[in-house]
């Protein structure tokens, strides 16, 4: 038997544990530290004297659980409500479409406009929200976006967009796949240029057509990818796009029962009435829930299919 | 030998229909993604007169480059702001790939001792975190991070993600041996990781590199939380952000403030203005990106791979 001597301490793990240093102190400081913030949560959080981050976090008075006292108003079913909602319908919307684009490029025989509309597609994906609340804006603004001024050229009453709530679960539904599609579909199509070749060559001796092949060959060799890119997003289904949410609706107030998410309800808190104890309440409850998740998720995952869990 | 080849490959591809049906599918999508792009650069080249009467249009009833002339003589604010960008997206960008790849490294090297531990120290905080909140507090209150560019850099100076994407990288590009070797041949630790390692990992800096860029050259959310008085340090991303909402002002108080003023916000071309701000922040991304595109394609699907 080979005989390891584990727990001598030797330069190199000194030398590599410099290296791991720099990134370690940062997530001490931003990640780590942070989670000992969490008692704010239970916290009437005050600036003391001296106004240091220990001493607020020590004197501040402790409340119970009186933070999380929003849950009882109506406007937080609203915001669980769209949060999950949206978040749900948009995994199954991307997932189809994604896949089909996918497979559809694949196909291609004409190579140079796969790659062309490759191109294309991933584009949005390195836009901002900030960047696409403006494409937005161009379409729906009150005095001068294309719908509004057509309506009005045709004489009809233009639809006050940023007031109006009817349109906004289409917009942002638009905007989402917009921007998310291109991306995930390029995920997919990586995926599907790693199937093994041969493996379409049996199925055609065999007499498969080419919608069979894809049925039987590319569908099941994208698998591991599709519950991948699954757990990764049941896993979030708590946390919204703040960017989405935030920017494309322009924050307008009378949006809110159906563009208002936990995301932005926890920033908005914040910034409106500067109650940090229950912002962080509600940050906490997401981070909780969402972890929770994405533990739930990934151990039915593990049950199915082993080797396609993350963890 | 060729024959068969070729009936096997007619076997292997739909039809003349299901192309053209694939073509116009993805084609459609493909100018969808694009479209609102096209129309805001349109918009930014539209005169004022034309706004007003047609509204924004794919066809203007005139052209007019007067957007850009008040652009350039916004000054300041904008220049400021643009150098802004490009500052805070060249030192995050050389910081946060040193950090990343300094960490990534050990994690790969399978006889450092503390592998497992900091493996799980950067895995963990994906899947749990302390929330806006107090990330927030701490940052601003003990680690001073407020209305400066280290505000805008720091938060976002680490990417487990990130970590994960590279040290994938090391795992299928770096034999072992080589490390092995370099040992032997006496090389320190780091000569070994400058020397030896980096230029075989190449391929995965430029991936991490480009996605970090990314990441700070799109980044207004971090100018949102800590900027509150110090309007000289932030990017064009937040200047546009709040140019739409000082401009609602502007419109929504015209109203009231009488004809003076009106006039006055009726002058500024506010609206094609705005449209030239946004082809200003797109144009970088726009121009490089057909030529990075695959490099962050290859650390998208490394990373997504083996999470």
């Amino acid at each position: 038997m080979k005989v390891r001597p584990m727990h001598r301490w030797s330069w190199k793990d000194f030398w590599l544990l410099t290296m791991v240093l720099p990134g370690a102190i940062w997530l001490l400081l931003i990640r780590y530290l942070p989670m000992l913030g969490v008692v704010i949560a239970f916290k009437d959080y005050k600036a003391q004297k001296p106004n240091t981050f220990w001493n607020n976090l020590i004197k501040s008075k402790w409340v119970g659980f009186k933070n999380f006292a929003f849950l009882k108003s109506p406007a937080t079913v609203t915001m669980i409500r769209n949060t999950l909602l949206y978040n749900g319908v948009w995994i199954v919307l991307v997932l189809i479409l994604a896949v089909t684009l996918a497979v559809m490029m694949s196909e291609l025989k004409n190579r140079f406009a796969a790659k062309a509309y490759q191109t294309m597609m991933f584009f949005p994906y390195f836009l901002s929200w900030v960047v696409a609340s403006y494409f937005v804006l161009a379409f729906l603004d009150p005095t001068s976006g294309m719908i509004p001024s057509i309506q009005k050229s045709l004489g009809l009453k233009p639809t006050q967009f940023y007031m109006t709530t009817t349109w906004w679960p289409l917009i942002l539904t638009i905007s989402n796949l917009w921007k998310n599609v291109g991306y995930s579909s390029v995920l997919y199509l990586a995926a599907i240029t790693g199937i093994d070749t041969t493996l379409y060559e049996a199925a055609a001796v065999d007499g498969a057509t080419k919608w069979q092949q894809v049925w039987h060959v590319t569908l099941p060799g994208i698998r591991p990818m599709i519950v991948i890119l699954l757990i990764m997003s049941v896993g979030k289904i708590f946390n919204a796009d703040f960017g989405l949410f935030y920017n494309v609706p322009q924050n307008s107030g009378p949006l809110y029962p159906v563009t208002q998410v936990i995301d932005t309800y926890v920033y908005n808190t914040y910034a409106n009435t500067h109650n940090l104890g229950m912002s962080a309440a509600a940050g906490l409850l997401q981070s909780v829930v969402g972890c929770i998740c994405i533990v739930i998720t990934n151990g039915v995952v593990r049950k199915i299919d082993a080797e396609s869990s993350l963890f | 030998m060729n024959k068969p080849q070729r009936n096997q490959v007619a076997l292997n591809t739909f039809g003349p229909g299901a192309q053209a049906l694939f073509h116009t599918v993805l084609g459609l999508f493909a100018l969808m993604c694009i479209v609102p792009f096209l129309f805001v650069i349109i918009i930014s080249f539209t005169s004022e007169d034309s706004i007003r009467q047609i509204g924004y249009s794919f066809m203007p009833l005139s052209w007019s480059t007067q957007a850009y002339g008040y652009v350039f003589r916004l000054g300041d604010a904008l220049w400021r702001s643009y150098f802004n960008s490009f500052l805070i997206t060249v030192i995050g960008t050389v910081l946060s790939v040193a950090i990343c790849v300094l960490y990534s490294y050990p994690l790969y090297r399978k006889d450092f001792k503390y592998r497992g531990f900091f493996n799980f120290m950067s895995f963990f905080t994906m899947i749990f975190g302390g929330g806006l909140v107090p990330t927030f507090v701490v940052c601003k209150t003990l680690l001073g991070l407020s209305d400066n560019y280290a505000a805008l850099i720091v938060p976002l100076l680490f990417s487990p993600f990130n970590v994960i994407v590279m040290r994938t990288f090391f795992q299928t590009t770096v034999p072992r041996e080589l490390i092995e070797a370099s040992t032997i041949d006496g090389a320190g630790e780091y000569r070994t990781l400058l020397q030896i390692v980096l230029p075989v990992v190449k391929p995965g800096i430029a991936t991490i590199a480009l996605l970090n860029a990314l990441a700070f050259w799109n980044e207004w959310f971090l100018s949102l939380l800590y900027i509150t008085k110090n309007m000289d340090v932030i990017p064009l991303q937040y200047l546009l952000m709040r140019m739409q909402r000082n401009a609602d002002f502007l419109a929504k108080n015209s109203a009231m403030l009488g004809a003076d003023a009106a006039q006055a916000a009726r002058n500024l071309p506010s609206q094609s203005l705005k449209m030239a701000l946004v082809v200003f922040i797109v144009v970088p991304i726009a121009c490089a990106y057909p030529f990075f595109q695959r490099y962050v394609v290859a650390g998208l699907t490394v990373g997504s791979v083996k999470g």
